[in-house]
């Protein structure tokens, strides 16, 4: 088998029998990288001899007998949003494309305390504004299994990167589906952790109310094993919250006899794909051959999410970036004769269409004067919808859904029509919008071999249901695998 | 016809903690440029805020101090505006829910005392400073120092009860006092710890509407208020009377000009599309937090000037000057304590000690007095031990060396002569080496009598006891 195929328990294993070094591992990576990544551009930055020294260190490290854990020696990949300290982080944007933070993100320091050597920066859209990885400023990357087609945005470099086996997993962000979703047409696993179960210190915001950094694996277990990793209370960031945290993995392989899982009837109605529908309903009759007990929930203000979060996201946005302003880092524009001329040529320049898109949407919802109509009344829809969640919680232990509404898309076909763009995340935004935690793990494929993702929602803090569900869940119908080069599956 | 003012005053008070409101970052004045900054200050992309549980603890003070009601949970919000010196492009303010609402502040009228209501109190960020490289205009490019930018301000928002420049100036100097009182700002407004903005307007006397009014910016002392707040009112009345009007505009004190002058008008007023901060969670106050903020709150100002005037008989004037800072106040109670002649110690403290203080620009702590010195210096004078000019001199020698009175004159020898025998020898030396003045004197013309006792005076080093000498001579010139 080839070091790419292996999950991290696997490599863990093989590092401590010293059957593998952290080196070859990361070598592996690291050459599979030059040769694909042209193609599937999902890294933005790659750390070539900087890797190979981290992973020297802790291949020294674990033969002293000093082992970090499960993640000592493993090669992954971050989302270019997290601050690495000395390392570019460009947040998928020309504004930043000179970054260099003088400090580390929460994230980052956590995994290099875990002993993980990072190979780069992924791909990503804009500030992690888009549903595709199209908006980059660095190229769009492109989806493993198709390579005209879209690996899902905004984290689509990290998707696509696990995906291609050009990382052993990654680290991602989710604001409105941002990990879930190109984890679905990637094939790859994805969790969005419960609002302040991870660090958001050192990771560019986007919208500070829903942002949640999460992993990105090739199976249930890795994501169990990374979120454990990054996960906890970060004195650092007010909205993180002081919970313990459970051993995710212990979760895996566990028996869902009498499980409840609530079927939202709001997420199976028009608009899906055919296929998607067909498959997340396999799923979900899987569940029940499992031992869950299916039951049909309501979420009644559903409908009103997508536009609740297209005001709520914006705004934030639109103050979140308003630091870019060419003053004290970052690209600035020449050819300017006075201040204002500066702000607005730099923010001209610097930022793309669609991040100009969301300021210009997000300032009109803050103005005087329209600000209860947009802003207030959609803090209000916010709470309806949080407490559809909760009311539902109250009868089932998980919610199933599908992930995204189709499978990987062709690039282009959508950055004409943004409102088409946005659908793409209908069934992510509402967990968001309630601060839910959320995974989507592959649970089919469609008539062009795409894969398809479903998605399970829990309680609040009750990541381990997740992973229980998904892990029983994937143990009937197989993890996904690594893409070949042709896009082919590769068997493994 | 006649008009009345109405002025509301917004104070913006920087508070006196150690480090910053939202980082670990030191406030101290004074330093390298952009040395007390850290990426948080800075508004790095990611970077967050994390409360500075001191500044809750200030704010708290000034909301208890002034009869404010505290709100069990506040929020912060952000203000968003571009400038240079505002990294973010927005300012952690408190908008809706401020930490406290309510509350006054009494001051002394003319027409007795009056109390000013509050809006709210709230906590706020400071911006940074921008330097040029010449005058603004001409300038071809600004530095930005961050090391100001986070600095904690509680903005503290007056009614529009203020009906003239005297009734304001007495309003910022009570609100200053006291939080001087609770040590929790410096209170220097030409140094700029205390700021002060104001919104003007005139009506005429007994309409209850209120006119268009004007927001003065750039006042720096407590004189320049109460002139650019003369001036402006003058200004609004002036505009009426000719038939024009008042327009809604942000006007600047132009100091050298004395005269307020446009700065903005409403149409370029910014909106600040205010929004709650996502970054910080509520801030929420519980009745252990208040109670133990309560227990620390110290007797303020206008408390200890009416106990003062009560307790130590003492004029209204005198509390007045010696309650304008805490250390005075604490300094002439225990010289009391030592020496009970309130009154008397009163007067050397108003007059010689602050003097001094004043010339120093120091604080009476700083200094060598102890309150048994002032009592000592008081007692001797009270028992005739030495005359009030010796005193004045003794004190000189006190505050220069910090040596003890007593010592002092019996080491220089300057105790009061009160040996009759001894004065009326000295008296009648006087007498005789003046017949002229003398007879002027029993011609009728007392006032040469002053002559005399300065003689005398001069004879014994002024340490005659000066009652005495009078008596004496008063008797020895008698035909
Ligand atoms: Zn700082």
């Amino acid at each position: 088998m080839e070091l790419h195929h292996l999950t991290l328990e696997d490599l863990a294993e093989y590092l401590r029998k010293k059957e593998v070094t952290s080196r070859e591992i990361t070598e592996h990576y690291l050459s599979r990288i030059d040769a694909h990544d042209e193609e599937i551009n999902s890294y933005v930055t790659v750390l070539n001899d900087e890797a190979i020294r981290r992973a020297d260190e802790m291949d020294a490290a674990l033969s002293r007998g000093e082992d970090r854990g499960p993640l000592h020696g493993v090669p992954i990949g971050l989302k270019d949003i997290f601050c690495t300290g000395g390392i570019l982080t460009t947040c998928g944007s020309r504004i930043l494309s000179n970054f260099v933070p003088p400090y580390d993100s929460t994230v980052y320091r956590k995994l290099s305390d875990a002993g993980t050597v990072l190979l780069g920066k992924q791909n990503m859209d804009e500030f992690a504004m888009g549903s595709s990885t199209e908006t980059s400023y660095f190229g769009a990357a492109r989806n493993p299994w198709d390579r005209g087609r879209i690996p899902g945005g905004s984290s689509g470099g990290s998707a696509a990167a696990v995906a291609s086996g050009l990382c052993a997993a990654a680290v991602g962000t989710d604001t409105g589906g941002s990990i879930r979703q190109p984890a679905s047409l990637c094939g790859a696993v994805g969790v969005k952790p419960t609002y302040g179960r991870v660090s958001r210190f050192g990771m560019i915001a986007f919208a500070s109310s829903l942002d949640q950094a999460g992993p990105i694996t090739k199976t249930v277990k890795d994501a169990a094993i990374l979120l454990e990793a990054i996960a906890g209370y970060d004195p650092k960031d007010s909205t993180s919250v002081d919970v313990g945290v459970p051993p995710y993995r212990e979760w895996c392989g566990r028996d869902l006899s009498g499980t409840r899982v609530g079927i939202p009837k709001e997420y199976f109605v028009g608009g899906i794909q055919p296929e998607v529908d067909r498959e997340v309903r396999n799923a979900i009759a899987a569940l029940e051959r499992l031992g869950c007990e299916i039951v049909e929930v309501s979420l009644p203000h559903t409908d009103y999410a997508l536009a609740c979060y297209y005001i709520v996201a914006p705004a934030e946005a639109s103050s979140n970036l308003a630091r870019y302003d060419g003053v004290r880092y970052g690209y600035r524009s020449e050819g300017y004769s006075d201040l204002i001329g500066m702000y607005r040529q730099t923010r001209a320049d610097g930022f793309g269409v669609e991040v100009k898109r969301r300021i210009m949407l997000g300032t009109y919802a803050l103005s005087a004067g329209y600000y209860d109509a947009f802003y207030g009344k959609a803090l209000r829809v916010r709470t309806l919808i949080k407490r559809d969640f909760l009311e539902a919680f109250n009868a089932v232990d998980v919610l199933v859904t599908p992930t995204s509404p189709t499978t990987a898309f062709r690039l282009g076909e959508k950055t004409e029509d943004p409102l088409t763009m946005y659908l793409s995340d209908v069934f992510t935004i509402p967990t968001n919008l309630a601060g839910l935690p959320g995974i989507s793990l592959p649970c089919g494929r469609d008539e062009e071999s795409l894969p398809v993702g479903v998605q399970i929602i829990g309680k609040h803090f009750r990541e381990e249901d997740l992973i229980k569900v998904a892990s029983a869940l994937e143990s009937v119908l197989g993890a996904f695998g690594v893409a070949g080069e042709s896009g082919a599956r590769e068997e493994s | 016809m006649e008009f009345e003012a109405v002025i509301g005053l917004e104070v913006h008070a920087q508070l006196k903690t150690d480090s910053k409101i939202f980082c670990a970052c030191s406030t101290a004045f004074g330093r390298q440029a952009n040395s007390n900054t850290c990426p948080v200050c800075t508004g790095m992309p990611g970077v967050l805020p994390v409360l500075n549980r001191k500044v809750v603890d200030f704010a708290l003070k000034a909301a208890l101090a002034t009869g404010s009601t505290v709100r069990r949970e506040s929020i912060f919000a952000r203000k968003n505006y571009f400038y240079p010196d505002l990294p973010k492009g927005y300012q952690i303010s408190q908008y809706e829910l401020p930490i406290a609402e309510g509350g006054f502040v009494e001051i002394d009228t003319k027409g007795g005392r009056k109390r000013i209501n509050l809006t709210r109190i709230h906590m706020e960020e400071d911006a940074g400073k921008l330097l040029h490289e010449a005058e603004f205009e001409q300038s071809h490019f600004s530095l930005v120092d961050f090391n100001r930018t986070a600095v904690p301000l509680l903005e503290i928002v007056s009614e529009p009860e203020i009906r003239s420049p005297e009734e304001g100036g007495a309003y910022l100097r009570m609100l200053r006092d006291i939080l001087v009182y609770l040590d929790i700002c410096d209170g220097n407004m030409e140094e700029g710890s205390f700021r002060c903005d104001a919104n003007v307007s005139v009506r005429p006397r007994g309409q209850s509407a209120f006119g268009t009014k004007t927001e003065l910016k750039n006042m720096n002392s407590f004189r320049n208020v109460e002139k650019a707040l003369e001036y402006e009112i003058g200004r609004q009345i002036g505009a009426i009377e000719e038939g024009g009007q008042v327009i809604q505009e942000t006007r600047l004190w132009d100091v050298a000009a004395e005269k307020t002058v446009s700065m903005r008008t409403k149409e370029e007023a910014h909106d600040y599309r205010y929004f709650p901060d996502p970054d910080l969670v509520p801030l929420e106050i519980d009745e252990g937090w208040i109670e133990k903020i309560r227990e620390s709150i110290p007797e303020l100002p206008l408390a200890k000037r009416d106990r003062f005037q009560r307790e130590y008989n003492i004029p209204a004037y005198d509390s007045e000057v010696l309650c304008q800072s805490r250390a005075l106040a604490d300094f002439f109670e225990a010289a009391v304590a030592v020496h009970g002649n309130a009154k008397a110690i009163s007067n050397l403290l108003m007059t010689e000690v602050l003097r001094e203080l004043n010339k120093d620009r120091v604080d009476i702590t700083e200094t060598k007095l102890t309150p048994s010195h002032i009592a000592g210096i008081v007692k001797a004078t009270d028992e005739g031990v030495i005359s009030g000019k010796i005193g004045k001199e003794i004190f000189q020698i006190v505050y220069q060396t910090g040596d003890d009175p007593v010592k002092i004159i019996e080491e220089k020898g300057l105790r009061q002569v009160s040996d009759e025998a001894a004065i009326e020898k000295i008296a009648q030396k006087v007498i005789d080496a003046h017949p002229g003045e003398a007879t002027t004197y029993r011609e009728g013309k007392k006032g040469v009598l002053g002559f005399f006792v300065g003689q005398v005076m001069r004879e014994t080093k002024g340490k005659a006891n000066p009652a005495l000498v009078n008596e004496i001579l008063k008797r020895l010139l008698e035909p």
